[in-house]
C-alpha cells in the first residue's frame, strides 16, 4: 500500500508526523531544507556551536521541543531531507534529491509548505544588499551572518521588530525600523491582539528593546526608495510629509508572509479567497482536510498563522487523516486543538489591522519601478497591458511576462496582482491568481530517474 | 432579456483561425462577431509552441502554407505588432540514415511549391550548426521557416480585428446553437444573443460538437503537447528545429530561453491540460542528446494545451454540407499556427466570394460523411 506523506519538515509538518506515529501510521516526511525545522526553527550547520537561547530567543524552547520530536521520530518515519517535490498528479509526488528524480504514489497526504515574504518592491530592491525581512533572518540564524554593518528594516508585519531585535542583539548596527503601519491602527487592534497576551507581550517586548538600546523605531513610515550604485548607500523614506533618508549597507523589507500554494494547486485543491491573507487559498474545513478527499493542509501553507498555529494544524490534521482511515482519535483533543487555532486566527485578525495592508502601494509605485525581476518587467509595461484590456492575471502574464521567470511569480505575484486590480479597478479577487506550473522551483536537464 | 446582437458572420472561437477569419472580414466591410467562450488566443493558440514552419506539411496543406508565408511576411502591418516573429531558418534533423531518405523524399516531392529546401548531410550540419548533437546524421533546412511568440501573436489577430470593425466578446461561456431556417441563433451561457446568416466554427478542439449538431460528425479526438521552457541561455540557437519521425523540437527565443516540446501530456478537464511528469522528465533525459548544450541548465516552466486531431491529421476547412451557412476551420493535428491566418482568410473570402483562393477540397468535412456513409451500407 503506498504510503502517507507528509509535505514540509517544518512546525505543522513534524506535529503531523508525530501524531500519526503515535497511532501506529509511519509517514514519509519530505523536506526541501537538509535539516528540519521549517524557516522560523531553522537549523544551524552541523559544525555551528550556538546554544538554542542564543538562535531562537524566547522560542527556544519550542524550537527545541519540535527539534528533539523530529530527532526521536528517527527510524519510525521515512524522513527525506534534501528534497524538492516538483510536481503532482494523479495521487503522487514527483521528487528531486541530489539529481535523482523519483515517483513517490501516497495514499494521503498532508501539505505543510509554509510561507515566503510579501515583497511589495520600491525603486532600487533589485540592489545588492536589499534581502527580505526573511532572508535576513535566516542568513543570521543558518549561518550567523549579518546581511551588512549597518542595517535599516523596513516595512511591516511581526517580523520586522524580531528580526531587528535578533540582529540588534547578535551585535549588528541596526539603523532603524520603519513601520509602514501607524501606531493608531496598532491601538485599535488592541482588543484582538489581547487574545494571545504573551505573543502580545513579545511584540511590545521587541519594540521596547530596540528603544531601549537606541534603535529608532519610525511608526506610520513609508520606504520610498532605495539608492546606491553597484550596492545599496541609501533608503529615502517618508514620514508624514517628511522625507527622510538613512545612510546603509542594507537593508531588509517585506510586508507580511504569503502562502506557498503551488501544490495545493497542481493537486487540484479548491481555492477561495481570503480577504486576511489578501490571496487565494487552498479551502481547509477547521480540521485541515481540503477539496480532496486524500490530501490535507496545515500551518502557514494555507493561510498565515503562525508558528504556535501551525504545530496545532499540524496535529489537527493528522488527527483528521487518521480519523479519515477509520482510526479512533480523542474527540476531545480535536476539539481543544480546535478552540485554540479558533482564538489565535482571532489574534491574527488584530494582527492585520495592527499591521494594515498599505493600500497606497499599487496606486504610488512609479511606471520605471520592476515588479518582476526574473523576467525585469516594470509596472508600467503591467499597466500598459492591463490599459488593453487584460485584467486577470494569468493573461497579463501571457501579454508581458509578470511571473513567468525563474521563480514563478512566488516573489511578484503579489505584488503583480495589486498592480493589475488597482489599475483595472477591479477587485483583488477578481484579477484571479496565477496557475501552478511545473516544475514548482526549476528542474535541471540531464536529471537521472527511476523507470 | 440582452437585446440581439446582430451581425452577417458569427465566428465561434478567437483562436488564431478565427480571429484572423474575423480580421479578414472586418476589413472587407463586413459586420462579423468574434465569439470567445474564454480569453482570445488563450487557448492551443496562445499556448503552443510557437513554430512557424511550411517544412514537413502535407503536399495538400503547401498552398495555404505558402499564402500564410505571405501573411507572416506582413504581420506588423496586419496586427500592429512583429510578435517576435524570426525568420530563423528552419532544422529538420534524422536521426538515421532512413530518416535523411525520408527527408530527401520530401524534399523532391515538395519541390514545386517552392519552400526552397537544403538537405544537410552530416558534415555539413556539423560545419553550419555545431551546437546540434552527434545523434543527427543529417538535416533539411528552410531558409524562411521560423518561429514567433503565440501568446502574442493570436490575441493579437483578435485585437487587429477589433480595430477593424469586429465585435469581440470574450468569456462568453459555451453557447447554444440553433439554426430558423434563415439565421443561426446563439445563446451564450453569459446571457448574451446573436443571430447572424453565416456561421464559423473555428472552435478548435472543440469544434466537433457544433459540427455533430449540423448533421456532420467527425472523429476528432484532443491530443496534449508537452512543452517546457528553459531559464534565459546565451544565444546558440540560429535555427528552429525538428526531427524526423516526431521527437524534441526546440527553439530559442530572442530573451535566450530555449523552447522544447515532445511527448504526450494528459486533460485536466474539458479546457485544461498539463504536460505530465513522465514527459517532462523524458525531455529533459532526451534532449541532451539532440541539444548538447541544454546540460545542466535548467526547466523553469511546464505546460500543455487543447488540440483537434482527426485520424488523418488533416484539418476540416470549408463549407458544412448539410446547413448552408456554415463554414469549417478546426481539427489542426498541432499545425494550425503557421497555417492560421491563411485558413482565416480562405474562410473570408468563402463568405464573401464563394471560394476561396487557395485550393480546399483536400479538407472538406465530407471525407468523413463518405465513411459514415459506408459503415451504415454494411
Amino acid at each position: 500500500m503506498s504510503a502517507v506523506v507528509i509535505v514540509g519538515a517544518g512546525p505543522a509538518g513534524i506535529r503531523a508526523a508525530q501524531t500519526l506515529v503515535e497511532h501506529g501510521v509511519h509517514p514519509v516526511l519530505i523536506d526541501e531544507a537538509s535539516q528540519g525545522g521549517g524557516q522560523i526553527y531553522r537549523r544551524q550547520p552541523a559544525n555551528f556551536t550556538r546554544p538554542a537561547r542564543q538562535l531562537y530567543g524566547f522560542e527556544a524552547r519550542k524550537a527545541s521541543a519540535l527539534h528533539q520530536t523530529l530527532d526521536a521520530l528517527a527510524g519510525q518515519i521515512d524522513y527525506r531531507p534534501g528534497t524538492l517535490v516538483w510536481n503532482a498528479e494523479h495521487g503522487a509526488l514527483d521528487t528531486l534529491r541530489d539529481g535523482h528524480a523519483a515517483h513517490l504514489p501516497y495514499q494521503r497526504l498532508i501539505i505543510a509548505t509554509g510561507a515566503t515574504d510579501r515583497v511589495l518592491p520600491v525603486p532600487g530592491w533589485t540592489l545588492p544588499g536589499v534581502y527580505t525581512l526573511g532572508a535576513a533572518q535566516i542568513a543570521l540564524k543558518h549561518q550567523g551572518c549579518a546581511i551588512g554593518e549597518r542595517v535599516l528594516f523596513c516595512g511591516s508585519g511581526p517580523l520586522l521588530y524580531l528580526v531587528a531585535y535578533q540582529y540588534a542583539k547578535a551585535g549588528a548596527k541596526v539603523l532603524g525600523v520603519l513601520d509602514s503601519a501607524p501606531f493608531s491602527a496598532q491601538c485599535r487592534a488592541l482588543p484582538e491582539l489581547l487574545e494571545q497576551p504573551a505573543t502580545l507581550g513579545k511584540g511590545l517586548y521587541y519594540r521596547a528593546w530596540l528603544s531601549a538600546h537606541g534603535v529608532p523605531v519610525h511608526q506610520g513610515a513609508t520606504l520610498e526608495r532605495i539608492e546606491g550604485g553597484q550596492q545599496v548607500q541609501r533608503a529615502v523614506w517618508r514620514k508624514g510629509d517628511q522625507l527622510h533618508d538613512t545612510e546603509c549597507d542594507a537593508l531588509a523589507f517585506a510586508h507580511a508572509l504569503r502562502s506557498e500554494t503551488q501544490l495545493a494547486d497542481l493537486l487540484g485543491c479548491a481555492f477561495e479567497w481570503s480577504t486576511l491573507n489578501r490571496a487565494w487559498l487552498p479551502r481547509r474545513d477547521q480540521a485541515g482536510r481540503s477539496s480532496e478527499h486524500d490530501v490535507y493542509l496545515a500551518g502557514d501553507g494555507a493561510g498565515i498563522m503562525g508558528a504556535d498555529a501551525a504545530e496545532m494544524a499540524g496535529e489537527r490534521a493528522a488527527l483528521a487523516l487518521l480519523q479519515d482511515l477509520g482510526q479512533t482519535v480523542d474527540p476531545q483533543r480535536c476539539r481543544t486543538l480546535e478552540k485554540r487555532l479558533t482564538r489565535i486566527g482571532r489574534f491574527r485578525e488584530g494582527l492585520e489591522a495592527a499591521f494594515p495592508f498599505p493600500e497606497h502601494w499599487a496606486e504610488q509605485a512609479p511606471d520605471d519601478l520592476v515588479v518582476c525581476r526574473c523576467e525585469e518587467i516594470s509596472v508600467g509595461e503591467l499597466r500598459a497591458v492591463v490599459g488593453e484590456g487584460h485584467w486577470e492575471i494569468n493573461r497579463a502574464k501571457a501579454h508581458c511576462r509578470v511571473g513567468m521567470g525563474r521563480c514563478q511569480g512566488r516573489m511578484c505575484g503579489a505584488a503583480a496582482a495589486e498592480i493589475i486590480a488597482h489599475c483595472s479597478g477591479k477587485a483583488l479577487h477578481e484579477v484571479g491568481r496565477l496557475r501552478a506550473q511545473a516544475p514548482i522551483k526549476p528542474l535541471p536537464f540531464g536529471v537521472e530517474h527511476d523507470a | 432579456m440582452s437585446p440581439w446582437i446582430e451581425s452577417e458572420v458569427i465566428v465561434m472561437g478567437a483562436g488564431i483561425v478565427g480571429a484572423s477569419a474575423a480580421l479578414a472580414l472586418a476589413r472587407r466591410g463586413h459586420s462579423v462577431t468574434l465569439l470567445e467562450r474564454g480569453f482570445c488566443g488563450a487557448q492551443s493558440s496562445g499556448v503552443n509552441y510557437g513554430g512557424v514552419r511550411r517544412q514537413g506539411r502535407s503536399l495538400a496543406q503547401l498552398p495555404l502554407s505558402q499564402r500564410a508565408h505571405q501573411i507572416w511576411g506582413e504581420l506588423p502591418a496586419l496586427i500592429g505588432i512583429d510578435g517576435e516573429y524570426l525568420r530563423s531558418g528552419h532544422l529538420k534533423l534524422a536521426r538515421s540514415e532512413a530518416d535523411f531518405v525520408a527527408l530527401q523524399g520530401y524534399e523532391a516531392a515538395s519541390r514545386d511549391h517552392g519552400l526552397d529546401l537544403q538537405l544537410l548531410d552530416r558534415a555539413a550540419l556539423r560545419a553550419r550548426y555545431p551546437w546540434v548533437g552527434e545523434i543527427a546524421v543529417g538535416a533539411s533546412y528552410c531558409a524562411d521557416d521560423g518561429h514567433a511568440n503565440p501568446r502574442l501573436v493570436s490575441p493579437a489577430f483578435a485585437r487587429a480585428a477589433r480595430q477593424q470593425g469586429a465585435r469581440v466578446i470574450e468569456q462568453a461561456g459555451d453557447s447554444r446553437v440553433e439554426h430558423d431556417g434563415q439565421r443561426f441563433i446563439l445563446h451564450t451561457q453569459s446571457g448574451l444573443r446573436l443571430r447572424a446568416p453565416w456561421l464559423l466554427n473555428c472552435a478548435g478542439a472543440w469544434a466537433a460538437d457544433l459540427a455533430a449538431q449540423f448533421g456532420e460528425p467527425v472523429p476528432m479526438e484532443s491530443g496534449h503537447p508537452a512543452m517546457l521552457v528553459t531559464e534565459p541561455l546565451p544565444w546558440v540557437m540560429n535555427a528552429s528545429t525538428g526531427v524526423e519521425g516526431g521527437g524534441i523540437y526546440a527553439r530559442q527565443v530572442a530573451r535566450g530561453n530555449c523552447v522544447l516540446g515532445g511527448g504526450r501530456g494528459f486533460a485536466l478537464d474539458a479546457q485544461r491540460a498539463r504536460p505530465g511528469q513522465s514527459a517532462v522528465l523524458a525531455i529533459l533525459r532526451n534532449a541532451v542528446e539532440l541539444y548538447p548544450f541544454l546540460a545542466g541548465t535548467q526547466a523553469i516552466r511546464t505546460w500543455s494545451g487543447t488540440e483537434g486531431y482527426l485520424p488523418d491529421h488533416e484539418p476540416v476547412i470549408g463549407a458544412s454540407t448539410t446547413q448552408p451557412g456554415l463554414l469549417h476551420g478546426f481539427g489542426f493535428a498541432g499545425a494550425g499556427f503557421q497555417i492560421g491566418p491563411a485558413v482565416g482568410e480562405a474562410l473570408a473570402e468563402l463568405v464573401c466570394d464563394g471560394a476561396s483562393r487557395q485550393p480546399i477540397e483536400a479538407f472538406s468535412i465530407r471525407r468523413f460523411q463518405v465513411r459514415h456513409d459506408l459503415a451504415s451500407n454494411h
